[in-house]
């Protein structure tokens, strides 16, 4: 098992290292002299010069680009020109928010999707199974946009429920921070519990006609020892990739969400670094989000080792 | 001696509607068994064999339809509650799969798969229940049981997997075991074993025990009867040794010949069966043997021969022209 | 399945359930609605149409009327010509940018599939790194660079789509390469060349097109958002997106404005998902008998 989890770390490294110059070279590629746009009205040819030649603007970019890299290996990912804030604090003060849309939502799809997925596999072929296949097969044409619209249109605007947009700290105010992210949420289980409920019910008919099943039954095991012991184990496999895909995507911050419902999320963050051309926070965060993104494949991997021990051994 | 047999197939049929129309697995089959008593079922791949153990077993697929009556120890299986059946499973009637590898749980524990049936239909508690798994391990003659308890089955050889299927089988005293070719995916050096291993706790528990298989070599010995099946139907049913010393279906003939023997001389052809099953979603008015057997005339392609007794009423045969001369090899 | 999920990956498989189910009569409706919609989008100069950009401010927000058969929007403008128009921008972004992903992820899957090693390691690692990136985040910063437009717009998709049918396609080969006809291919001292072209690719290329139609679907929500956004095609460009992102201004008192563009948007993605998971269970070849 050890072995099996230095592999897959040994892997990560050059992926991590790949995602940095990646990151790094789009952002140097934007258009726009950064030390223009810093200096704004005072630009002058001899500031701009100056300015340029301080950052290290004018060195060729493997140089640049190493130079980032060390500082970022210590901790210092830069620190934005507009705000003054380091990339870090600006991180640390909106992470929670995208953190917290990103539980929300994932924690809601399971809860519908997986016990959904379960009874269709029981049941399958059944009016219930043809029904919510049906409603999943369409909520996934529904864009999150447009589920978001919807939902500000029923409850904000009609019904006047639940406020529209706002925010609030959980440490503030927790019943009025909840009430703040039931819509985006909402609006985020919406798109992915269909996911789910469609991946984990497959997997589960394709289990529920192997011979262990049977076996198990003529062992005279009750059904839902069955269902849930013997049929839930095997076919989790699938549903353990989507939803650590899920989770390392929302880490990167739901965008649309969060501009629709004003939330001050990673999303928003970086959209607004690409049009205020805030480099320095844009390259810390994107590297952040990407190097995120990336361990939440790897736990899912020794996820699967611990689910599936023909794997752990190296059967599989 | 032998009052109502353990178990009574009585006139069953299986039919699964598929796309080219309805296919018979089972077309009318009789069975019975007394209780301690060995019962073989041969035929080849297709001949219902496998359909009929399901249809005890009470394990069909969903589309299939059965009709008839499957009498064990006096119910009606194919007729009685779900709950009811399943507090039969494993106390009264157990099976064994073909494939170890696959008819057991990948993901599970050898001894949670075993303590959980012990669990389900004794009221044992973990401790006892974990004793009880290790002594079945050690009487099916796996090595180091205890040790094969947090063990997985893909960590165990084909064998070993098997013995962990029928110390399964075996755990709650079953008064009927069936084992649905329980040596075909195994190496032909531990068929031996397995089988002795059946016969062995067959005996000794005093077990009813059904072997399906498409060898006719695995009955010899082994069983106290042997039903031979074609084509979905009981086509020659007799005591072991009656059948192997004298043989009437041709088809159990072509059976025997169809055995390679080391006896005869090398570079002897293999005397296969020609031909191939029939369509079992094209019934035919005649013998369903008939366009392959060597001795078929008129009436065998228009009706088809029922079962009728031999010299003994315990032997039984379906064919118009039976073999007279004593074909068999003493078993 | 949140905003840009590109990769929805061959882990989505069609259930065993609906394999037998042939072309039913939803299939239908799907075809005929994508064949309605793309016939619409191609003729559009040819109907009878108000143009898509002519404001009447006398007439704004119009509702329903003989002259405006949907009514009009916030600036006076007539909604079906706004519709018909968009669905270009949709089927055009939505058909093109695959198209990028289906060459060139197609074909380093394929060959990834085959040659396996250490070529391989590195074709699924470049996938993972261009996968860590969040997608419209990327999208924003090369629309930022290259301006936007339609051609950048499908560009980047395209790229986007990539890592996902390169999985496809290197599913599909791992599968196929391990079967008779290509050992037989190779005893008979085939060429690699010869092998991919002529006995890989026909097979690998039936479950890819089934997968191109899922990753239309997608492609035409993806730009649905960034033009919602403001960030997709620029205006005067009607697009559904934009439609619906200025018809959110209006909700509370001419929700239409919105929500007949999302209607369109979503029978056609509907449709695509539709006819493209039908047709990926029957192309798989994990399923096929060989």
């Amino acid at each position: 098992m050890v072995f099996f989890i230095a592999r897959r770390l040994l892997y990560l490294v050059p992926v991590l290292i790949a995602v940095s110059l990646l990151t790094f070279s789009i952002a140097s590629l934007l258009p726009g002299d950064l030390a223009y746009v810093i200096l704004g009205d005072q630009a002058t040819p001899e500031k701009v010069a100056a300015l340029r030649a301080d950052m290290g603007l004018d060195q060729p970019i493997l140089w640049r680009y190493l130079g980032w890299l060390g500082h970022v290996l210590q901790g210092d990912f830069g620190r934005s020109f507009r705000t003054g804030q380091t990339v870090l604090q600006a991180v640390a003060e909106r992470l929670p928010i995208s953190i917290e849309l990103m539980l929300l939502a994932q924690l809601g799809a399971l809860a519908i999707g997986v016990p959904v997925a379960i009874i269709c596999a029981a049941r399958s072929g059944g009016p219930f199974d043809r029904f919510m296949t049906g409603t999943a097969f369409g909520m996934l044409s529904v864009p999150t946009f447009l589920s978001a619209i919807l939902l500000i249109y029923l409850f904000a605007v009609e019904l006047r429920v639940l406020p529209a947009t706002g925010y609030v700290p959980l440490a503030e105010d927790p019943l009025a921070n909840l009430r703040f992210f039931v819509l985006p949420s909402l609006t985020l289980v919406l798109a992915e519990w269909a996911g789910i409920m469609r991946v984990l019910r497959s997997d589960m008919i394709a289990t529920l006609q192997e011979d262990y099943i049977a076996l198990a039954k003529a062992k005279g095991l009750t059904p839902s020892r069955i269902l849930f012991v013997h049929a839930l184990k095997p076919s989790s496999l699938t549903l353990v990739t989507v939803t650590g895909i899920n989770i390392g995507r929302l880490i990167g911050g739901a965008v649309i969400v969060e501009t629709i419902f004003a939330l001050p999320g990673i999303g928003r963050l970086l959209v607004s670094a690409i049009s205020t051309r805030d480099l320095i926070i844009l390259q810390g965060v994107v590297l952040l989000v990407a190097a995120g993104f990336v361990i939440m494949n790897f736990i899912v991997d020794t996820l699967y080792a611990v689910l599936d021990p023909r794997i752990r051994h190296g059967h599989a | 001696m032998t009052g109502t047999p353990l178990l009574s197939v009585e006139r069953v049929a299986v039919d699964l509607p598929s796309a080219r129309g309805n296919l018979r697995a089972v077309d009318q089959v009789d069975l019975s068994l007394d209780a301690g008593r060995t019962l073989g079922i041969v035929g080849e791949s297709g001949c219902g064999k496998t359909m009929l153990s399901r249809a005890i077993l009470q394990l069909l697929p969903k589309k299939a339809r059965l009709s008839g009556r499957v009498m064990f120890d006096g119910q009606d299986l194919a007729h009685c509650n779900p709950e009811t059946l399943r507090k039969l499973r494993a106390r009264s009637l157990a099976v064994v799969f073909q494939d170890p590898m696959t008819s057991l749980n990948p993901v599970l524990t050898i001894g949670t798969q075993l303590i959980e049936t012990l669990q389900a239909h004794l009221e044992l508690d973990m401790i006892a229940a974990k004793k009880r798994s290790v002594d079945l391990l050690a009487a099916v003659g796996i090595p180091a049981p205890d040790q094969r308890l947090t063990q997985y089955p893909h960590q165990l050889s084909g064998g070993m997997r098997q013995r962990v299927a029928i110390a399964i089988a075996l755990s709650c005293e079953p008064k009927l075991l069936i084992a649905d070719e329980p040596t075909t995916a195994l190496d032909v050096t531990i068929q031996a074993q397995i089988l002795d291993l059946l016969a062995r706790e067959q005996k000794r528990r005093h077990m009813a025990m059904i072997i399906i298989t498409h060898d006719l070599g695995v009955v010899a010995g082994r069983t106290d009867e042997v039903a031979v099946m074609y084509a979905g139907r009981v086509v020659e049913r007799a005591p072991t040794q009656a059948l192997f010393k004298q043989m009437h279906m041709p088809y159990t003939e072509a059976l025997l010949a169809a055995i390679p023997k080391l006896e005869t001389p090398p570079h002897t052809p293999l005397p296969a069966i020609s031909g191939r099953p029939p369509d079992p979603t094209r019934p035919t008015k005649g013998c369903s043997f008939a366009p392959r057997c060597r001795y078929s005339a008129g009436r065998c392609e228009s009706e088809k021969p029922p079962l009728v007794p031999a010299e003994t009423s315990a032997h039984q045969f379906a064919c118009f022209h039976p073999i007279k001369i004593a074909a068999g090899v003493g078993a | 399945m949140a905003t840009l999920e590109l990769t929805l990956g061959e882990d989505v498989q069609a259930q065993p359930a609906q394999r037998g189910r042939r072309l039913g009569p939803l299939f239908w409706a799907a075809i005929g609605w994508v064949v309605f919609v793309f016939a619409a989008a191609v003729f559009a100069d040819m109907l009878p149409l108000p143009s898509p950009t002519d404001m009447d401010m006398l007439a704004w927000r119009a509702p329903f009327s003989a002259e405006h058969w949907l009514g009009t929007d916030g600036l006076g403008r007539d909604e079906l010509s706004r519709l018909v128009y968009g669905a270009r921008v949709s089927l055009v972004v939505g058909l093109c940018a695959p198209v990028i992903g289906f060459v060139l992820g197609g074909g380093l899957g394929l060959l990834a599939g085959y040659f396996r090693g250490q070529f391989e390691t590195l074709v699924v690692g470049s996938m993972d790194v261009l996968l860590a990136f969040p997608p419209l985040i990327f999208a924003l910063a090369v629309t930022a660079f290259l301006g936007q437009s339609i051609m950048n717009l499908t560009c980047i998709l395209g790229v986007l789509s990539i890592p996902a049918f390169m999985r496809v396609a290197r599913a599909a080969t791992l599968t196929l390469a391990r079967r008779e006809f290509v050992i037989a291919a190779q005893a008979l001292g085939a060429t690699h060349a010869r092998i991919l072209i002529r006995e890989l690719l026909p097979n690998v290329a039936l479950p890819l097109l089934a997968y191109f139609l899922l990753v239309v679907a997608v492609i035409i929500l993806v730009e649905g958002s960034l033009a919602f956004l403001g960030l997709g095609v620029p205006p005067p460009i009607p697009s559904w997106g934009s439609m619906i992102g200025e018809g959110r201004e209006s909700l509370d008192v001419a929700p239409r404005l919105a929500f007949i563009p999302a209607i369109a948007m979503f029978l056609t993605v509907l449709s695509f998902n539709l006819v493209g998971d039908t047709l990926r269970a029957i192309t798989d070849p994990r399923q096929g008998a060989l």
